[in-house]
């Protein structure tokens, strides 16, 4: 990587979150805190944008409404209407209560799996991608926090400030 | 920061640390198997062999090979579909419903209770495949072109709609569940010893470190997919239902089916639940985890289902008498004094008299009692289906075609080895992923922990 990183290992949530203010405040850049588990306002604190991806779902999902019907129109309205135990279907507003069930579970179909193949391409998570792992317990009960630095004093002092914040150790 | 009553009961016992937790979970897939797994996975493959030649018998043979005859021509195989079918309606009700409203005592059961739904979603699949008797042609009911026209589907059909309700919930549930099993894939992958089981985790995991982007997207993907799956799960039993609702047969053919079927499908699956969790928790050490609380907490969810499972069995009886219709009356007479009047019986006892002993706290927190009383549901719940199906049908409108149907050993077998494909997958389950959703549990280790508990009590002395 071109930019260099320096990593500050906290052993508690509240201490990494009440270290990510007094950091900015001296000006380092806080880029992101690796957690084993999710932390509430972590991303007020890091200042991260709200997600996306409910909307995305959304219209995979409307997507998903529409292709059924448009499929159920054409097969059972226009391309071979049928005459079943006395009940046609000869056109569409009078055959879609029956078409409901379909609808929603195509919405449902493309709403759920579209999300979670966008979360995946989106968030780099595919069977293969190699992690790059900076603390073996990150995973565990450890939190990362990383600061972006642009030379060795930069680095140094981060280190020293991380420490001060509450860090137990810091890594390159 | 979030703070609760210490008089709420804690949800984590034992005083456990973030990296306890770790070590708790981990163990089952670090260690070795003990005797019991040995046991258990042994019976199940034994279960599961038999499984594979009744149903070659079947296919390789033809549907002659079973008890149905011309009258009877649904019996155990739907039977058995509609019961395991149900059976996974708990697995998502735990991680959906309960999660939308943030019932945090699913934290320790969900992952589990997804594993129970997938696989018994997998059991009800495979019925629907062997009582086609011609599985090659399985695809017909799909929506593809083909040479006689095309001659599509009939999207009238309930049993159109149940092939896209059920592939739509298990490729769901199954989604739900892997995208909650990433982060903890993660924490055994960074743990990992061997070669061998770093890079198997290494796969599984997806290259998941949990930043806080990732974090704040995983959020957001489980509760959408919950909000998703709500209405999912509610809708695939009531189109089972419909299966059997919108047909003319009198005991099928009631309005009430689809919320009666919901709810007994949450009261079996929560049966079954605590059938797996009891043994489940005792042989991996999850006492901690999976407490009595726990336990209440279901219990409850069975008595509440199971009471209205009981309401709508007296309201189809009431109902029946009410129409005014012969055939509906004769069919609800027939079943409860009928030749089949012990299936009846013992789905009444197991499934309206046997829940009600939950009101009691004592039997509620007693795991020797839930086991039994879980046991107790499962069956009845299973005789429900049979009930319903095999005495519905065992006396049509002409008398000289009413017939008796039992099961031959193909059936006998297709069944019982059906809970060998469910306890091999489920038992690799426990020893290959982590049976915790542990990245989940951790969150509340601050505020609903045994520790934290006690951390908020000393606050108070001063």
């Amino acid at each position: 990587m071109s930019t260099k990183m320096a990593y500050g290992i906290f052993e508690d949530e509240d201490f990494v979150l009440s270290a990510i203010p007094k950091l900015k405040e001296k000006n380092f850049k806080v880029t992101d805190v690796i957690s084993p588990y999710p932390i509430h306002g972590l991303d007020h604190a890091l200042g991260l944008k709200r997600t996306r991806i409910s909307i995305c779902a959304f219209l995979y999902g409307a997507t998903g409404t529409s292709l059924a019907l448009l499929m159920m129109w054409y097969m059972n309205i226009w391309d071979w209407p049928m005459d079943i135990g006395g009940k046609p279907s000869f056109n569409l507003y009078k055959n879609l209560p029956a078409f409901i069930p379909v609808m929603f579970e195509s919405t449902v179909l493309c709403a759920a799996h579209g999300m979670a193949i966008t979360f995946f391409l989106r968030s780099k998570l595919l069977p293969g991608v190699e992690p790059h792992v900076i603390d073996d317990r990150m995973a565990d009960d450890r939190f990362v926090m990383s600061i972006e630095v642009k030379d060795d004093a930069e680095k140094a002092a981060a280190h020293a400030a991380m420490k001060e914040a509450g860090a137990i150790y810091v890594k390159n | 920061m979030h703070y609760e009553s210490e008089l709420r009961e804690p949800l984590i016992l034992g005083d456990k640390s973030l990296h306890q937790i770790t070590e708790d979970v981990c163990r089952p897939i670090e260690g070795k198997a003990n005797k019991y797994w040995w046991m258990a996975f042994t019976l199940a493959s034994l279960a599961l062999l038999w499984w594979i030649i009744s149903v070659s018998y079947t296919l390789g043979t033809g549907l002659g090979v079973w008890g149905l005859n011309k009258t009877v021509g649904w019996a155990w195989d739907i039977t058995n579909f509609v019961w395991w079918v149900g059976i996974g309606h708990a697995g998502t009700l735990i991680s959906a419903i309960l999660l939308l409203f943030r019932q945090k005592w699913r934290l320790s059961i969900n992952r589990s209770a997804e594993a129970m739904t997938i696989f018994a979603v997998i059991c009800a699949a495979s019925f629907i495949v062997s009582h086609m008797g011609r599985p090659w042609v399985a695809y017909w009911p799909l929506p593809l072109p083909n040479q006689y026209g095309s001659l599509w589907v009939n999207f009238n059909s309930p049993l159109v709609w149940d092939v896209f309700a059920i592939s739509t919930y298990f490729s769901v549930s199954l989604v739900f569940w892997y995208t909650g099993l990433i982060p903890d894939f993660a924490a055994v992958r960074d743990r990992a010893k061997t070669k061998a089981s770093k890079f198997w985790y290494t796969v599984l995991s997806f290259g998941w470190t949990g930043t806080a982007k990732n974090w704040q997207r995983f959020e957001e993907v489980s509760l959408v997919l919950a909000g998703l799956s709500t209405p999912l799960v509610l809708s695939v039993h009531s189109v089972v239902s419909m299966d059997f609702a919108t047909s003319l047969v009198p005991g099928w053919h009631t309005t009430i089916f689809p919320p009666y079927f919901v709810a007994g499908a949450i009261f079996s699956g929560f049966a079954m639940v605590q059938t797996l969790l009891i043994i489940t928790r005792k042989v991996l050490n999850l006492e901690d985890y999976i407490t009595i609380y726990h336990i209440d907490m279901m219990n409850r969810i069975i008595l509440i289902t199971g009471s209205i499972v009981g309401v709508a069995y007296i309201t189809e009886f009431f109902i029946a008498w009410y129409s005014g219709v012969e055939y509906e009356q004769y069919a609800f007479i027939n079943r409860a004094t009928g030749p089949y009047w012990w299936a009846y019986w013992s789905m009444m006892t197991c499934n309206v008299i046997t829940p009600q002993l939950f009101w009691s706290g004592r039997l509620r927190t007693s795991l020797f009692a839930t086991f039994f009383i879980s046991v107790f549901v499962n069956i009845g719940m299973w005789f429900e289906r049979f009930v319903i199906i095999v005495t519905s049908l065992h006396r049509d409108y002409i008398p000289s075609s009413w017939t008796m149907y039992s099961p031959t050993w193909v059936e006998v077998g297709i069944f019982i080895g059906s809970l060998g494909l469910f306890f091999v997958p489920f038992l690799l389950f426990t020893r290959f992923f982590p049976v915790i959703a542990m990245s989940e549990l951790k969150t509340i280790v601050k505020s609903s922990s045994s520790q934290a508990k006690k951390k908020g009590a000393h606050k108070h002395e001063h």
